[in-house]
């Protein structure tokens, strides 16, 4: 039987998101998709989903739902989100078994940015343009092409709700450390001490951040010869130089082409640690060549499908602590059977 | 002799993007050449090819590099551009002009109604004033052109064209307006626009509006109506006519006709 999330309390900015919207590029629709693809995936495998599957993405706060009309199995990843089952504290990075009536509340995040609800079985939403990605500022995708708010009622696709399973503690992703880059594609219209500047400076996050971009604090970037060029595409992750010379991070809902000079690019694999740095946050900059950039997105691969293959089915159903029922299991059962 | 084109610049967007850059101004020959290699790459089916985007003087290409290596990507690119100069070559020891892209002349002519001036154009008067025009004037010489649409960016459907004429060539407002009515037609410098169903911000001088929606994702099987390489033609129309192209339009109906290509 399925199960609708009923939001009680939505959230700074909760959005459906999948892996994104690919094709349409060329005719002005942004990618959108999730900003820490590592974290959703990660919460679709703690409930069995493909990993694409489309996830409730949560942003500084999260939300407070009610489960109506069935089982539901929900995981929770990605940014330090307190999450309390019924009242009661439970872990993150893990899997939850809900019950019609039980109630699921998300805090504020104590560390990154963006957490995911995955649901097993997935959102029930139609995708638009062949993606359930929601992207606010053209109102598509998504639940109603927008955030969620107190009211809606989000179907979770009728599966077998499976079992309660989690992420060992040493095997959640780090989002430490520097950024790396590749230079260009117009690091050209930048001066040699423009870019110095750029990769040995420190910078920090402000916050005019969002799924759009980042715009970052920090020594201004010395331009070449003016700080127009004729406008031209930008991916996930270009980094724009605009006039004040203070860098700005395109990200999942940038717009598609725009007329600043992009003095480098964010590899893949570091996405998601620029997503998950907070307002105030610092950033540093490394270049790497492309052949190292695709090593890292290699080397990211496997440490996240070993990551993967860590998860465990966890010995008790959070649902069921209370100390009834835990003196009246059979102790050595339960640990057996998170072995198996 | 013909001077040859310059081969294009082959300039890395991380490890998951290569813009390949014919030129660094707007040019129409320019754009033909990023549409033309967009189509070839295309055709290719290269698995692991997530995006082409033809923009003004560049194409971009973005790609997932475990399932696509970057110096594979790099050499099909290099190989279809060889072929497409050698044809362009080719063209040019017979003294011909064609345009080098196989698939422009097949593309379409759209012809986009347009209700000028009013509240629907609010910067008509003013613009043909700056040119020492009258309105009409304006509008004769605004809907005698044939567009080129340059590229699609910005927001969804936002159509950027060339051609328009040099007599209606005015700069940008100082002051970007933070919202411009839905389906705009406008001008910026030497480009014109026609703006999707949307409120985007924007300094262009805003002539005119279309019922057209360039975008609209409901749309059945066509979410969008133009392409970078596609052409357009604007056509006045009354406010009564406007009004009915516009219920057409919000039931689905696409009321930009297709020429039938030069």
């Amino acid at each position: 039987m399925s199960a609708d999330l009923v939001i009680a309390r939505p959230g700074l900015s909760s959005t459906l998101q999948d892996f994104g919207r690919f094709g349409y590029q060329r005719f002005g629709i942004s990618g959108s998709g999730a900003m820490d693809v590592v974290a959703m995936r990660i919460a679709n495998r703690l409930v069995g989903n493909a990993p694409g599957a489309a996830a409730i993405e949560m942003t500084m706060t999260g939300f407070s739902a009610t489960v109506a009309g069935g089982d539901c199995l929900l995981a929770v990843a990605g940014a330090e989100m307190p999450v309390a089952i019924n009242g009661r504290r439970a872990e993150g990075w893990r899997s939850f078994l809900l019950h019609d009536g039980d109630r699921i509340e998300i805090g504020a995040a104590a560390a990154g940015v963006y957490a995911y609800v995955a649901a097993a079985g997935g959102f029930a939403v139609a995708p638009t343009l062949g993606s359930q990605s929601t992207h606010s500022r053209s109102g598509i995708g998504g639940f109603e092409g927008r955030a969620l708010r107190t009211g809606d009622r989000l179907p979770v696709v009728g599966a077998s709700a499976g079992d309660e399973c989690s992420l060992p503690a040493d095997r959640r992703p780090r989002y430490d450390g520097p950024i790396r880059v590749v230079r260009g594609p117009q690091d050209d219209k930048f001066t040699p001490a423009g870019i110095a500047t750029f990769l040995n400076s420190g910078y920090s996050i402000t916050n005019r951040t969002d799924r759009m971009g980042a715009q970052l604090e920090g020594p201004a970037i010395e331009h070449a010869d003016g700080f127009n060029i004729v406008s031209d595409g930008i991916v996930n992750g270009s980094i724009q130089v605009p006039g004040n010379g203070r860098p700005l991070v395109l990200l999942a809902d940038r717009q598609t082409t725009g007329g600043y000079p992009k003095i480098a690019t964010i590899i893949g694999a570091d996405l998601p640690k620029i997503a998950q740095r907070r307002p105030g946050e610092a950033v540093r900059f490394v270049a790497v060549n492309v052949a190292e950039a695709v090593e890292a997105a290699r080397e990211r691969e496997r440490a996240l499908e070993a990551a993967l293959d860590s998860i465990r089915r966890v010995a008790f159903a959070a649902s069921d602590l209370s100390a009834e029922r835990l003196l009246s299991v059979n102790l050595i059962a339960g640990v057996c059977s998170a072995l198996d | 002799m013909i001077e040859g084109w310059a081969p294009p610049r082959l300039l890395d967007a991380g490890d998951g993007g290569l813009v390949v850059e014919f030129g660094d101004d707007v040019d129409e020959g320019v754009n033909m050449r990023v549409v033309a290699l967009g189509s070839a790459i295309e055709a290719l089916g290269l698995a692991g090819l997530k995006e082409v985007v033809p923009t003004y003087r560049s194409l971009l290409l973005v790609y997932d590099p475990l399932t696509l290596a970057p110096d594979r990507l790099r050499a099909e690119v290099g190989a279809l551009q060889a072929r497409a100069s050698q044809r362009e070559d080719n063209c040019a020891a017979l003294g011909s002009s064609a345009v080098p892209e196989r698939t422009d002349e097949s593309r379409a002519i759209w012809r986009v109604p347009v209700l000028y001036g009013g509240e629907h154009g609010v910067d008509l008067d003013h613009v043909a004033a700056l040119h020492d025009l009258s309105s009409d004037e304006a509008i004769a010489l605004h809907s005698s052109a044939i567009y080129r649409v340059h590229m699609i960016g910005f927001a969804p459907g936002f159509a950027y064209l060339g051609g328009l004429p040099e007599a209606l060539h005015t700069s940008r407002r100082a002051d970007p307006r933070p919202r411009t009515p839905p389906r705009s037609v406008s001008i910026g410098g030497r480009q014109a626009a026609v703006s999707p169903p949307l409120e985007v911000p924007s300094g262009w001088r805003l002539l005119g509006q279309t019922p057209v929606r360039s975008y609209d994702p409901t749309r059945n099987g066509r979410p969008f109506l133009f392409e970078a390489g596609d052409r357009i033609r604007f056509e006045p129309i009354s406010a009564r006519e406007y009004e009915r192209l516009c219920r057409a339009a919000e039931a689905g109906e696409i009321v930009a006709e297709r020429e039938a290509a030069l």
